[in-house]
């Protein structure tokens, strides 16, 4: 006899439960708080925050801890407390000249006013386990260096003054920034919603689809014109006092590609620029960003579309990680009803073969035995 | 970052809901037409169920009675998640009985029970765009809609009977809408296809993660597409249920055992135990003082 | 052919930018008539082509369309709605590359009864009766129905594309360089095919063509373009046998062998 199944309400509870035991693990072991990984493990923080669109260092550590330090479960767990924040306006674009550098690099040019500045960067480490990270052990202050005072103007900046590269873009007098969370998206979109979309996009998805222009499928011949991270200054508008005023400092990663381009009838030969802009430090994902950025101008500079990264809807539609991981994972919620019509159909259709080749084969015995 | 989750009436914003109510009123000036929207990031992941939770939550008030289910029952984890969700956000009161409900929030199927006038039914809808698996451009499907050039969905169909002497869709089955849009309902089976037609019910559909809300008003005509000589039909089971006994409902495959056994029960648990409650019993029912053991 | 013509056609003009694409195209097209674009790449046919069929604006000038109500309509000034019924309907355009006009994963039968389905066609048996029909009138064998063109060669492919327009009844098909890419033997059968229907239907067609045996055996009139301009216009043995323009001179003894 059968008892249909029940209690899924107390099996929720149950796995909750087992998922907070494994989420503390050893009990013996003192727990990690927040302020450890927002010290210890800030890049994590950092993607979190990124991929989230929220910059709030603590929030976002609490969401990695919740979530096992699982990155894109961290990322949506911020983004839905992110959701239901109301929204007072929009800051005034943010300026990277003005940026407090602390690391700052140009693949094209040698020496430039401002300097070659590295920074904490990985990229001259040698990738050897360090066993002295075992322990506790004493970690020697940083070097720093008189800040001079003076802004660190921009690669794209130089460039301009010759004219050797197109102008930021311009946008009409009465346009408002887009906002991808509170508008529908639709295609095609500007390139401000792009960016956006990008900006929050996936890093492992940006990664691969830039790396897949320099590989051949929609190059666009890349420099880094220079990538920069450092703190900037956020303000708003606010309408009663009609000044803009500062709310806080958030850290940067920004990187210009400075590419190739033929000119046209209209405009002469000039470098055009893929762009990328990241919270917190993410050379990585700015620098995919502005590959993908650049490729998806394909159409607006008049480009053969031809490769994945050039396609805006194929690009946009995928990037954003919470959305795939939610679609992606929804497969193994159930599905017997529609599995359940395809078996029925499956069956039957075997069926119907089963007994016309049945029927074929009493048709041959009857010619077989007319033959003999 | 104490006072984090302090969360509005069914946890959106007022002027979310007032988005989502707009593009609920579009959507039912235009019965078929996917409205887009836009969509919040839910507390559950995309794929879950977030366009029906937010339909739902912009049209919930506090005197509705919820009714949740997935693949046709009230006790599936991801209706029970839901359902828990509306009664922390919103303290709604909630229901397994069909007729008792005011919303139905449902994933892959329409109730066996009649719905009646005042009733909501909203669907979970994971890909809104029928048209979708033919043309995966946003931008041409949209223009097909417009000019209303479906012959392609019938090239489809075509190519179904060519290859199996049949219709092969089983779910999802398009449909046209007051003789104007071509609309996924969803993927329910076909079966539920006719209870769309003219149902007094106002149904919904939301879509959070392709960010599109669409709707059938009450009363209006809901035909699944077909050919003249090959017309639509709904799957049959050969047995009927084997708890309530049931004919003309959808059932579900029940695996006994490793040698091939298996027994057919009714997907819509609300209506099979309401059933068994009025004296109806299958095949298989257990004599009801053993069950309470 | 009656007296009114199908298509009017002035004063057409089409710029990229500074370069010309086409320039000051005047011409009529009168039912059942079969005229021919001819010209070497680049001499602006295939732009004209675009602009005629309405898949490029063209920047100045105007193409005017006998409705079948017998009424004249500017094509640049159909809604698109409208413009994408009559492509469907009472035109056809034949792709060199027939995988431009194919649905290459779809069968046989659904190719061509598409266009049955999109004007409303709703019975799967008069459906499969006209397209298996039209298969045998351009020569596939009607046991290939349910075949995906995937597996049909060059010419079996370019005559189910032509099945695939003619099958509404078109009364105007555009051509472009219908039997590029095929082996000579093929390009000999298609033509015969293309005149056969042609006949048949009393179509009129416009193909543009760089093969002036091509334009020889298919056409009544031609034009011949170079560097965007129309430089020659006459009946095709005419221009054939006694060109005029000294560059018309040269294709016809460079390259005419018929």
């Amino acid at each position: 006899m059968y008892v249909a199944v029940k209690g899924g309400e107390a099996a929720i509870n149950n796995a909750h439960r087992l998922l907070a035991d494994r989420r503390r693990g050893d009990r013996s072991l003192p727990s990690v708080t927040i302020d450890q990984i927002v010290e210890q493990l800030g890049l994590a923080v950092d993607r979190v925050m990124a991929e989230a669109s929220l910059y709030d260092r603590s929030l976002a550590a609490l969401a990695v801890r919740q979530a096992r330090g699982d990155m894109i479960e961290a990322i949506f767990l911020l983004r839905a407390y992110r959701t239901t924040l109301p929204r007072f306006g929009a800051t005034v674009p943010v300026d990277t000249a003005g940026m407090k550098v602390e690391r700052r690099i140009s693949a094209t040019y040698k020496d430039l006013p401002g300097g070659q500045l590295l920074g904490p960067t990985f990229d001259y480490t040698h990738r050897l386990l360090d066993p002295s990270l075992l322990s506790d052990e004493q970690v020697e202050e940083p070097v720093r260096k008189q800040a001079g005072g003076e802004e660190v103007m921009r690669v794209s900046d130089i460039l301009a003054h010759e004219g050797l590269i197109e102008p930021d873009g311009e946008f009409p007098e009465d346009h408002e920034a887009g906002d991808l969370t509170r508008e529908p998206m639709e295609f095609p979109m500007s390139r401000d919603l792009r960016l956006q979309a990008l900006a929050r996009g996936d890093e492992g998805f940006l990664l691969a689809l830039g790396y897949s222009t320099q590989r051949g499928y929609g190059r666009n011949h890349p420099f880094v014109g220079e990538i920069r991270i450092g703190e900037v200054e956020v303000e708003m508008d606010i309408a009663e006092l009609g000044f803009a005023v500062p709310l806080g400092r958030i850290r940067v990663t920004e990187c210009q590609m400075v590419n190739q381009f033929k000119g046209s009838s209209k405009a002469p030969p000039q470098f055009t620029r893929g762009y990328g802009l990241v919270f917190g430090q993410s050379e990585r994902k700015a620098m995919a960003m502005s590959l993908v950025d650049r490729a998806l101008r394909a159409e607006e500079l008049g480009e053969d579309i031809i490769a994945p990264a050039q396609d805006e809807e194929f690009v946009i539609s995928h990037c954003d990680n919470v959305q795939a991981t939610g679609f992606v994972e929804h497969l193994k919620l159930p599905h017997y009803v529609d599995f359940q019509a395809e078996l029925g159909l499956v069956r039957k259709m075997r069926s119907d073969i089963d007994k016309a080749r049945s029927k074929a084969r009493s048709g041959d015995n009857l010619s077989q035995e007319a033959a003999e | 970052m104490t006072d984090l989750a302090t969360y509005n009436f069914a946890y959106l914003d007022e002027q979310t809901k007032r988005m989502i109510r707009r593009a609920i009123l579009k959507a039912i000036a235009i019965p078929g037409y996917q409205v887009p929207f836009a969509s919040r990031e839910m507390p559950m992941p995309y794929g879950w169920g977030t366009g029906g939770v937010q339909v739902t939550a912009a049209i919930l008030g506090p005197d509705d009675v919820l009714k949740v289910i997935d693949q046709g029952a009230d006790d599936t984890t991801n209706a029970v998640s839901i359902r828990a969700f509306f009664q922390k956000v919103a303290n709604v009161a909630v229901t397994t009985h069909t007729r008792d409900a005011t919303i139905i929030q449902t994933r892959h199927r329409i109730p066996e029970e009649k719905l009646t006038e005042g009733q909501v039914l909203v669907y979970q809808v994971p890909i809104p765009e029928p048209l979708r698996f033919l043309e995966p451009r946003e931008t041409e499907t949209r223009k097909m809609h417009a000019l209303e050039e479906y012959g392609l969905m019938h090239v489809k169909l075509y190519e179904d009977i060519a290859r199996n002497g049949h219709i092969a869709t089983t779910y999802a089955y398009p449909v046209k809408v007051a003789g104007r849009y071509v609309m996924d309902p969803s993927p329910t089976p076909k079966f539920d296809n006719p209870k769309m037609h003219m149902s007094e019910a106002l149904q919904l559909f939301g879509a959070g993660r392709e960010k599109r809300i669409y709707a059938v008003p009450p009363h209006t005509e809901v035909v699944s597409l077909d050919f003249e000589d090959y017309p639509f039909e709904i799957q049959k089971f050969e047995q009927p249920c084997a708890l309530c006994g049931a004919h003309d409902v959808y059932l579900d495959e029940v695996v006994l055992d490793d040698k091939g056994g298996r027994m057919f029960v009714c997907s819509d648990t609300d209506h099979c135990e309401d059933r068994r409650d009025h004296g109806h019993a299958g095949a298989m029912l257990a004599p009801k003082k053993e069950a309470a053991e | 052919m009656t007296d009114t013509p199908l298509l009017k056609v002035g004063g057409l003009s089409k710029f990229y930018g500074s370069r010309i694409g086409c320039k000051d195209v005047s011409f009529e097209l009168w039912p059942g008539e079969v005229l021919a674009i001819v010209g070497e790449s680049g001499s602006g046919k295939t732009t004209l082509l675009n602009c005629l069929s309405t898949r490029l604006m063209p920047t100045t000038g105007s193409v005017e369309y006998r409705m079948r109500d017998g009424n004249f309509r500017d094509l640049y000034h159909l809604s698109e709605a409208e413009r994408r019924f009559l492509m469907r309907t009472d035109w056809g355009f034949v792709h060199q590359n027939p995988a431009d006009g194919l649905r290459m994963t779809v069968s046989a039968g659904a190719n061509v009864g598409e266009r049955l389905m999109a004007v409303g066609d709703r019975h799967y048996g008069n459906i499969r009766s006209t397209a298996s029909d039209w298969l045998s009138r351009v020569e596939i064998g009607t046991d290939r129905i349910d075949d995906q063109p995937r597996a049909f060669s060059g010419g079996m492919r370019q005559r189910l594309q032509i099945a695939r327009n003619l099958v509404t009844g078109p009364r105007l098909v555009f051509m472009d360089e219908p039997t590029g890419g095929l082996d000579v033997s093929v390009q000999a059968r298609l033509l015969d095919l293309v005149r056969g229907l042609v006949n048949d239907l009393g179509l009129a067609a416009i193909v543009v063509t760089h093969d002036l045996a091509v334009a020889r055996l298919l056409s009544h009139r031609m034009m011949v373009m170079k560097d965007g301009y129309v430089i020659e216009h006459g009946l095709t043995d005419r221009v054939l046998d006694d060109p005029r323009e000294p560059y018309t001179q040269l294709l016809v003894s460079s390259i005419l062998q018929v």
